[in-house]
């Protein structure tokens, strides 16, 4: 069976992260590079926090797809640099976290400001930009709390990471 | 070099397994939702540096160690960590402040790590760089709030300082460990690291109306393998089911 690396990241594309369902590991950057050498198949992967607990599912995710297309010889390397930023979070991929409930990566000041003003964060739910952050850490890693003041919807916030 | 890059590792790698491993004891115990879930999400990213940190000296080594074998099953005497990071948690104003101290430590010592001529610890700073930003801003806040908040709040943040701060020195011990990785390449710039932490401390301090301890008293051994009573306990606790039942998985 001859495959493309078009073909692989197309089938990446119906690998999703355990933790956030609805971004492809795609969406989410986490897949730096296809190699093809013959008949095996080199996923490259790099994690979003170091103590993501869901990298490990990621990469046996992407080995299971793999070898349901038919690809046998899948290896999966994961690698630490460059770090992972929100910033390779795709377009797709920001407009399927909000219609998930999940507020999407805003551009936010550098963390080395104490008590800086706080960003706008628009509810996910009823677009209202009067909301409020609860906790600078949510449910995962890569979330914060918020809470809108307007319609009342508690929501996570996918924060910015750089 | 080998093995003073051994050392260094187990020095990076078990100061974050072991304050991961305190911060995870608040799980199910913070005083508010929140902090629970905040005290536990740095503990994570910690435990996902050691792992990084220790994975890499396993390599080093070259033995055959991986990092849950370095985790898991040395000896106390073969932690490499401060002291400061296996104090008790005591109540949140002790745990905040031991975090701040640690936390102003690590920010600019990953800053400069980024630089290492050792790619494998670039990376591993990079990574862990980003994550401890929002760690020293989570608890210079606390420390500010805690300090410059009611008289009961300011009495035990303050205490938790006095008592600390004999074992922040030790965050600055150096010996032929670094020497070496100097030398190399592999520590870079390192001059000028306790002028960066002074000035982090110190201006957080001065916001949260907490007086330094004049006290310069210190107590270090934590870095050549000689801890204090609490460190068994951690390990007991860390170490049981690989003791009790040798190489279980789940």
């Amino acid at each position: 069976m001859v495959v493309t690396t078009e073909e692989i990241w197309g089938y990446l594309e119906e690998v999703f992260d355990p933790e956030v369902p609805v971004l492809t590991v795609v969406d989410l950057g986490v897949v730096r590079d296809v190699e093809l050498n013959g008949d095996a198949c080199k996923v490259t992967i790099t994690p979003t926090y170091s103590g993501c607990p869901a990298m490990k599912r990621i990469e046996d995710d992407i080995v299971e797809k793999l070898n349901e297309k038919g690809i046998e010889n899948v290896t999966v390397e994961l690698v630490l640099a460059p770090a992972w930023t929100t910033d390779w979070l795709s377009e797709n991929g920001k407009r399927k976290l909000k219609e998930y409930g999940i507020a999407p990566p805003e551009n936010e000041p550098d963390k080395s400001v104490l008590f800086a003003d706080p960003i706008v964060v628009p509810c996910p739910k009823c677009n209202s930009k009067d909301t409020r952050l609860v906790s600078q850490f949510g449910s995962t890693a890569c979330k914060a709390h918020y809470q809108c003041n307007e319609c009342l919807e508690p929501f996570d916030y996918f924060k910015c990471l750089r | 070099m080998e093995k003073a890059l051994f050392e260094y590792l187990l020095r990076l790698g078990d100061d974050s397994l072991i304050l991961g491993h305190r911060l995870s004891e608040w799980c199910g115990h913070g005083p508010i939702l929140e902090e629970d879930i905040a005290l536990t999400n740095l503990s994570l990213d910690l435990i996902g540096q050691a792992t990084s940190f220790l994975d890499y000296a396993g390599k080093v080594e070259g033995k055959g160690r991986s990092e849950d074998d370095l985790a898991f099953l040395r000896f106390d005497k073969d932690y490499r960590n401060l002291l400061l990071v296996e104090r008790p948690n005591g109540d949140f104003g002790v745990t905040i402040m031991r975090q701040f101290l640690f936390d102003a430590y690590r920010k600019p010592l990953f800053e400069r790590l980024v630089h290492s001529s050792d790619e494998t610890i670039a990376a591993i700073a990079a990574k862990s760089l980003k994550e401890t930003k929002y760690h020293l801003k989570h608890s210079s806040e606390w420390v500010i709030r805690l300090g410059d908040g009611t008289e009961e709040s300011h009495e035990r943040i303050q205490e938790a300082l006095n008592d600390l701060w004999k074992y922040a020195a030790e965050i600055f011990y150096e010996d032929e460990v670094d020497a070496t990785l100097k030398e190399a390449g592999v520590l870079p710039n390192m001059e000028t690291l306790r002028a960066d932490w002074e000035e982090i401390v110190y201006s957080v301090l001065k916001e949260a109306t907490l007086e330094t301890p004049d006290n310069n008293w210190k107590q270090e051994g934590g870095r050549k393998g000689l801890h204090t009573e609490h460190l068994g306990y951690i390990l007991a606790e860390l170490q049981y089911m690989q003791r009790a039942y040798p190489n279980m998985e789940w």
